[in-house]
């Protein structure tokens, strides 16, 4: 069986939930145990909510675009702005790492993205924006 | 969905149960009201309890963070009870669980608190 879904979000703190939600809603058919699903979750939920308030750093007007597929098993997510985008996506991938220290981050994002997949890939440009796309078996 | 902090103040611990989502749209609640709590009393410790929520992510590990350093200088320590498998696993695989104290689910807390501080 396949399935997709997309959509665009504007850029507000509570679409990460409503992404949470979409994405959760595609899984529903598999059964899949909680564990899984959260680790799923909590992905989807890492990217949109770093491409809300660093790409657009909190402009409402910024559009999140989110593509999942599910084809049997196997789920594709594709996680997009066209906000400030990432100098060095190296370093930004660095546990800890994080340019809002005084906000009181922790810079675990892009760790608990690339722990949870199978597969995972951050494409940035400076003023260009940022995509995120991952891919995960679901057992 | 949202968020529901509950707090409770103990001689030198201060408890926090959280139930709901915490995540970035619920977060500055959580941090103002802590922040608050912390800086107007004495409290050493901070002892978390997340048995009530349904999701947590990245947001949520930065208010663990961030209280750990606002009563470091005091020499307190963050506990926290009732942590999901996966936030656990993500402590374990970045090391904070070096700095933050899980209190595993079955454990006595007032007991593991007693022997800790
Ligand atoms: N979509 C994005 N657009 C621009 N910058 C980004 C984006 N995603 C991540 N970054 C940059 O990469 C850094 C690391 O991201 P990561 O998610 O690991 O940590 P964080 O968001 O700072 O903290 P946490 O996710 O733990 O709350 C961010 O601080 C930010 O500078
Ligand atoms: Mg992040």
């Amino acid at each position: 069986m396949r399935n997709e879904i997309n959509v665009t979000l504007p850029a507000i703190v509570s679409n990460a939930s409503l992404a949470r939600l979409i994405i959760m809603g595609i899984l529903a058919p598999l059964d899949a145990d909680t564990q899984q699903l959260t680790e799923v979750k909590t992905v989807v939920s890492e990217a949109v909510t770093n491409a809300i308030i660093h790409g657009y750093e909190g402009n409402p007007e910024g559009i999140v675009e989110f593509n999942a597929v599910l084809e049997g098993r196997r789920l594709k997510v594709v996680i997009k702005d066209h906000g400030v985008g990432i100098d060095d996506v190296e370093l930004a991938k660095q546990p800890l790492f994080t340019t809002k220290e005084d906000e009181e981050r922790s810079g675990l994002g892009f760790m608990i993205m690339e722990s949870f997949t199978d597969d995972f890939e951050v494409v940035s440009a400076p003023s260009v924006g940022t995509t995120v796309t991952f891919e995960r078996e679901i057992l | 969905m949202g968020i529901g902090i509950s707090i409770h103040m103990q001689e030198s611990l201060l408890f926090v149960n959280l139930t709901g989502e915490l995540d970035q749209s619920t977060m500055q609640k959580v941090k103002q009201k802590l922040v608050n709590a912390i800086d107007q009393s004495d409290v050493k410790h901070v002892v978390f309890n997340f048995k009530g929520l349904t999701f947590m992510d990245s947001s949520g590990i930065g208010i663990v963070l961030g209280r750990y350093n606002q009563i470091r200088d005091r020499d307190g320590r963050v506990f926290v009870v009732g942590m999901n498998p996966v936030v656990a696993k993500v402590f374990y695989m970045s090391g904070l669980n070096k700095i933050i104290t899980i209190i595993d689910d079955d454990a006595d807390v007032m007991r593991v608190l007693e022997e800790a501080i």
